[in-house]
């Protein structure tokens, strides 16, 4: 690593206009995980970290609470993902949260690794992290994925960056309709976790919409019926400390027989936290079935374009989908 | 638990800052979550990019290390204190050679800069026990040949002390599911896994693993 300052500085304000004024040679730094990687793999060199642990008073309050907001929550942006795994009050009608959460990395990362950290972490595409490949992400010409080895890379929303966004937590948030509260020097402002995420078409440079001096406070869960039910699902090559290969989060609730409420969110399958409309609507207000669950999953993948190397998403992103949807609809599994 | 934890930290930072407000520490949810927050650093500082001191305690005794903001937690122990429990393998949080505990909680020394552990308590591997008397756990380990090139070792014994430590008197209900998601995080290219658990649970006075995940 490079040498760089640790810079503590104790309110919001005092950090948002030290990151705006110069946010090339400065890095916002919560848990770090990502941040000290991409020092390490020397992909950055800024001559500043500015601290969020540093924020005190009622803002520090605020990023590293956890608390009820009428039947919904509010997680601080400074919250671990072990806190949030263990958190039991995430009864079933979020369990996809505490199911995400736990998913990600190991117990001594996920010790460390923050909520907000986890949605704006930088892709794990291997050509983006090689510090002698300048590809497409880092200002060169090209997508190295689009003709290298892309057996771990996006069939959906892809181009002109093939990169799968990297975010777990992001995929379960995307399916309880989560929102983020944003500080800025304006004032705070609220985006729907899906508007957070930038698609390559829009930018490839950028995974998502903050701008610097803007500074993720807390992000917001919606409340949700007692019959509300979610859940998250994935497969990894290795059951612990990998990425996975292709991941889903969904949420409904049943009630008179009847699926409502449906979201489907599909993760590391394209450059951002993918949610399925596709699939949704085959879902929405059809009772439960198996061959339901089953259309479902084609609809969610028919549009995908897999690349040379990664044509087995597609089923395996297909059947994960059936079997969340089985689970959380308490529909048993055909033989 | 989690305001004690919080108290505790709290105090231990005065030990190694000069000013320090821990009525800014704040209880930061209902203790429903069994692990605590993100350690907060409430002494407004610039630090850096020269080296400068930080003083921590180490496996029960005062240390100090003067040294620049990029150096890491594992660096500082293994390169300026000649701590070389921890292991340096992957240096990237992949592999848990390098695991100690900061205040309690495992975490992996080569992702965390020493400048984060400030008034912190970090335990080693050489806390748990010595080659003449082994802690219960290490002599665990021994007896169910938890270990064959022992790279890995240090690290496990770390993550594994630090689940008895967390389960405290409901240590004799942990289950091998439990032990084998505490040393998730450990890897072992020797695949020692089976003893690992057998040995934690025989410490933790729990029932013998039965069968493995994955088998019926």
């Amino acid at each position: 690593m490079n040498p760089f300052s640790l810079v503590r500085l104790s309110t919001l304000s005092e950090v948002s206009a030290r990151m705006a004024q110069a946010p090339e040679t400065r890095r916002l730094r919560a848990g770090g995980i990502d941040l000290i990687d991409r020092l390490k793999e020397g992909l950055e060199a800024p001559d500043e970290l500015v601290e969020l642990r540093a924020v005190a008073g009622d803002d520090g309050a605020r990023m590293t609470g956890l608390a009820e907001r009428k039947g919904g929550w509010s997680i601080g942006s400074l919250v671990t993902l072990a806190q949030l795994a263990s958190f039991a009050d995430f009864a079933r009608p979020f369990a996809a949260i505490r199911e995400a959460a736990a998913s990600a990395a190991t117990p001594g990362i996920r010790n460390a690794a923050t909520a907000g950290g986890n949605l704006l972490q930088r892709p794990r595409c291997w050509y983006y992290r090689h510090v002698d490949l300048i590809c497409l992400k880092k200002g060169g010409a090209q997508c190295f994925a689009l003709t290298g080895d892309n057996r771990y890379h996006a069939i959906l929303g892809g181009g002109p960056s093939f990169i799968v966004h990297p975010s777990t937590l992001a995929l379960a948030l995307l399916a309880h309709d989560a929102s983020v509260v944003v500080f800025s020097p304006k004032g705070e402002r609220t985006i729907a976790i899906a508007d957070l995420f930038v698609p390559p078409s829009v930018d490839p440079s950028r995974e998502h919409a903050l701008a610097p001096g803007d500074i993720m406070v807390t992000i917001e869960l919606p409340p949700a019926s007692a019959a509300q039910r979610s859940t998250y699902l994935a497969v990894k090559e290795k059951q612990s400390h990998d990425w996975p290969l292709g991941e889903v989060a969904v949420r409904a609730s049943v009630t008179g027989g009847k699926l409502s409420g449906v979201r489907v969110a599909l993760g590391h399958v394209a450059p951002i936290p993918w949610r399925s409309g596709e699939a949704e609507a085959v879902l929405e207000g059809q009772a439960p079935s198996a061959e339901l669950f089953a259309r479902a999953a084609q609809a969610a993948l028919s549009k995908a374009k897999p690349l040379e190397h990664n044509g087995y998403k597609i089923p395996l992103v297909e059947g994960l989908l059936r079997q969340a949807l089985h689970s959380i609809c308490e529909v048993p599994l055909p033989e | 638990m989690a305001s004690s934890t919080l108290t505790r930290r709290g105090l231990l930072r005065g030990v190694g800052t000069a000013t320090v407000v821990t009525s800014c520490v704040r209880k930061p949810n209902d203790g429903k979550s069994d692990h605590p927050p993100i350690t907060n650093v409430h002494t407004p500082a610039e630090i850096g990019p020269e080296p400068t001191s930080v003083s921590f305690t180490l496996d029960g005794k005062p240390a100090i290390v003067q040294v620049e903001p990029r150096v890491t937690l594992l660096e500082a122990l293994r390169l300026d204190l000649d701590v070389t429990g921890p292991k340096l393998v992957c240096d990237r949080g992949a592999c848990g050679a390098c695991t100690v505990m900061v205040d309690g909680v495992p975490r992996n020394a080569c992702m965390m800069l020493a400048h984060d552990v400030a008034g912190a308590n970090v335990t080693t591997v050489a806390a748990l026990g010595t080659p003449e008397a082994l802690s219960e756990l290490q002599a665990a380990f021994v007896r169910h040949d938890a270990l064959q090139c022992g790279f890995c070792t240090s690290g496990m014994l770390v993550s594994c002390a630090a689940l008895l430590q967390r389960r405290g008197p409901t240590r004799n209900k942990l289950t091998a599911e439990e032990v084998e998601d505490a040393i998730a995080g450990n890897l072992c290219r020797c695949g020692t896994y089976p003893h690992v658990v057998a040995a934690v649970l025989e410490t933790a006075g729990a029932p013998p693993p039965t069968s493995r995940r994955g088998e019926a």
